[in-house]
């Protein structure tokens, strides 16, 4: 345990920025607004930079307390930096995706009335995740876990004037809420059971703790209602439905929020937590089945969306979907590799898709878009290694990490491997789908006669002008700059580099002694993944670019087990039906009509009403009249004499 | 020598008139005198009582009552003169509002 008195300006440094963007943000120029979004999560980067470069893992964790934040009895929780290994890792992704993101931001939101605004959020978000990444306790983690929802709230409603901006926002807010709510008990059973919040110290109680059988034990019960908060933050079923509406967001906040960064929070907490899910065997199925079951289902919705967005929301529902498969397996190194690498892949595809949308004037259908690899060649190039990544095609980075958690999946279960191995195939076959459908063929959007003049401005970058025209380079910087990390960075498991260096984390896992034995085994699901992944490659590129006409009729031909999965299976409609409608029902005519009006509203106003009346006689008393005044006093005294003569005086 | 009784119906008598002016007069110097008169009803059972009682007590609060009577007049003159100068009227039912 090493002091580290720098680690509280890495969250504290962005705070900063939201701050002076937020209140002096519309009076300064752009410049200065520019200038200030990008130094300081810049300069949080490279402090987080400079940790990493000096890290060693016999001086972690590193640690600062800031102050004391609340003491009551034993019960204790502090301001409270903690960076090990594995916050080290999610450190580093956050600062440096979100670093490059702002960048790209930049270029993206260059035209926005509202620049200044955006920053701020982008900054604020900032700072909550730091917060939760490097809270040492779960309290600390809680407030960054909610402050990004917030954060994720004012930026999917960032244009707030259109009416599904704003009804998206608050749809991703209260789905939150409904996974916070298990997050949180499950901290009061900690709290109950452990008398604190601290890691160190709740693990150390659970540690020594034995391997509940049967389920329907006290770490189980955390265990899985952790799993709702994460499922919540996370989007996995039941509560994926907000971020594919998420996507309402400008898409630099789709590329940070809902890809890299924050919706990864549920898998880190989830791999923080593993003292107890290890000790859970029920609720690690839980999380693997959800898992396994989200990364399937999300990944057929994506086959048959045609918002380029929409279908990046659903693969990344569905790659989430995938890391909380590894962390059920109890590979939550594979998970948080898969977390890291999707962070570069999924950021470049966003981050890509923004600039496609930025080139073709605000349009996002993909039915309008196709051809425009010689538009836009650099877009093209980096969404092309983006896409390679996604499908696990070697060497690039998404390979590296989906083939670790196949391979952990096997080990534990093999119908996890069998669905993981469909998603892969499936997983391929619709980002291939939606690379020819945008970059292959001819221009199917409509062209514009006359510079300047829009042919479609119904999105909301709504700067159509004239020819779809590549991106200015201040976004693709950044995309370079994830194109390459998509492409190396998943050499980091060579020789299991990364896994070891996350061991004093997890544990030297079981499955080291396991993987000496099998590696012909694992070569050889390797090669199988590999080719499932090609296999999709190809059949989306006979569907999409030599023989286009197919897939209608084979939609066509399905008929309405196509429109089902098209209109996403109407989850959407049967959330509608069975809870929304209920609710607001229920609230309408009971909570508004019948509580509310009825006996608040009633009482307050008969209490006021009761009151007026009453005041209305007694006033009457008050004439103003001297002599009535000095008649009351008179009649008065001779009531009390007459009493006094009555009863008799003194007695 | 007068029985004290004689002395309290007196005073009696002159504390009801002083009441019955104060609620039948409109002139407001006129209810200025009935308290004057309820006042020395009082003033008078006080020495009765004294001369009864051979307590000098009563006799002093007499003399507390004569001084504050005088004071009150006093005010109550000027009070009076200043309602007159602003209204150009004594009469209390005209007199009904606390403001001007």
């Amino acid at each position: 345990m090493t002091q580290n008195p720098y680690l509280w300006l890495i969250p504290v440094l962005p705070l900063a920025g939201a701050a002076i963007n937020g209140f002096m943000g519309h009076k300064s120029s752009k410049k200065a607004v520019t200038t200030v979004a990008l130094v300081f999560p810049g300069l949080a980067f490279a402090l987080a930079l400079k940790i990493a470069l000096g890290f060693s893992s016999a001086a972690a964790p590193y640690v600062f307390d800031l102050a004391h934040w609340i003491r009551s009895g034993t019960f204790s929780v502090d301001f409270a930096f903690y960076v090990d290994q594995l916050s080290l890792v999610m450190l580093l992704v956050v600062t440096g995706v979100g670093f490059l993101i702002h960048i790209y931001s930049v270029g993206y939101m260059a035209d926005d009335p509202s620049y200044y605004r955006f920053f701020s959020y982008l900054n604020l978000f900032m700072f909550f995740m730091l917060t939760l990444i490097l809270a040492n306790n779960y309290l600390m983690m809680f407030v960054g876990w909610e402050g990004v929802g917030l954060a994720s709230y004012l930026l999917i409603g960032f244009w707030f004037t259109k009416d599904s901006a704003a009804s998206a926002g608050k749809k991703a807010f209260i789905v939150n809420r409904i996974g916070d709510f298990g997050f949180l008990i499950g901290l009061f059973l900690i709290i109950q059971h452990f008398g604190s919040l601290n890691f160190t110290e709740v693990f150390s109680k659970v540690q020594p703790l034995a391997v509940e059988s049967g389920g329907a034990g006290l770490l189980t019960a955390i265990g899985i209602l952790l799993m709702v908060g994460a499922c919540g933050k996370s989007a996995q079923i039941p509560l994926y439905v907000w971020l594919p509406d998420a996507m309402e967001g400008p898409t630099p906040v789709s590329a940070l929020i809902h890809a890299a960064t924050m919706v990864t929070a549920g898998v880190y907490m989830v791999a923080r937590s593993h003292v107890i899910f290890e000790r859970a065997p029920v609720a690690l199925t839980v999380v693997a089945v959800i898992g396994t079951l989200t990364a399937f289902f999300a990944a057929t919705i994506g086959i048959a969306q045609t918002d380029i967005k929409k279908v990046l929301a659903y693969s990344t529902v569905s790659q989430l979907g995938y890391m909380f498969m590894a962390c059920g397996a109890g590979a939550f190194s594979a998970g948080i590799f898969h977390l890291m690498t999707h962070a570069f892949f999924k950021g470049l595809l966003f981050l890509g898709a923004g600039s496609v949308i930025h080139a073709v004037g605000g349009e996002q259908d993909m039915r309008k878009m196709g051809g425009l690899r010689s538009y836009i060649p650099w877009t093209a190039l980096t969404m092309g290694i983006a896409t390679l990544a996604i499908s696990g095609i070697p060497p690039f980075a998404g390979f590296w990490s989906k083939d670790e958690i196949l391979w952990k999946a096997y080990q534990a279960n093999w119908v996890y491997w069998i669905i993981g191995l469909v998603t892969a195939f499936i997983t391929s076959f619709y980002m291939f789908r939606l690379l020819f459908m945008t970059f292959a063929g001819e221009y199917r959007g409509a062209h514009v006669d006359s510079h300047g003049q829009a042919h479609s401005t119904h999105g909301h970058d709504g700067h159509g002008h004239g020819d779809p025209h590549e991106s200015p380079p201040v976004m693709l910087v950044p995309l370079v700059t994830l194109a390459l990390l998509s492409t190396i960075g998943g050499l980091v498991a060579i020789g299991n580099h990364f896994e070891h260096f996350l061991n004093p984390v997890f544990g030297s896992a079981v499955q080291d002694a396991l993987e000496t034995d099998n590696h012909g085994t694992e070569l050889l699901l390797m090669v199988v993944s590999v080719l499932v992944a090609l296999f999709g490659a190809v059949l989306a590129w006979v569907l999409y670019v030599s023989k286009p006409y197919l897939p209608q009729k084979i939609a066509a031909s399905l008929g309405a087990f196509y429109d089902t999965v098209a209109n996403k299976y109407y989850v959407d409609e049967i959330y509608a039906k069975v809870f929304v409608k209920p609710l607001v029902d229920a609230s309408t005519t009971i909570l508004w009509q019948g509580v509310d009006r009825k006996v608040i509203d009633d009482t307050v106003n008969n209490a006021a009403d009761g009151a007026r009346h009453v005041s209305d006689e007694v006033r009457h008393m008050q004439s103003g009249n001297l002599r009535s005044y000095a008649g009351w006093i008179a009649s008065g005294a001779a009531i009390v004499i007459a009493y006094m003569i009555w009863r008799g005086v003194g007695q | 020598m007068v029985p004290l009784s004689y002395y309290l119906v007196l005073s009696g008598i002159l504390f009801a008139c002083g009441v019955a002016g104060f609620l039948i007069k409109r002139n407001i110097i006129t209810i200025f005198m009935s308290i004057e008169l309820m006042l020395n009803g009082v003033n008078l059972s006080f020495v009765a009582f004294a001369a009864h009682w051979k307590v000098l007590a009563g006799q002093i609060f007499v003399f507390f009552i004569l001084v504050v009577a005088a004071a009150e007049a006093a005010v109550g003159l000027a009070i009076i003169i200043a309602i007159y100068r602003t209204r150009e009227t004594l009469n209390v039912d005209q007199v009904n509002l606390l403001k001007l």
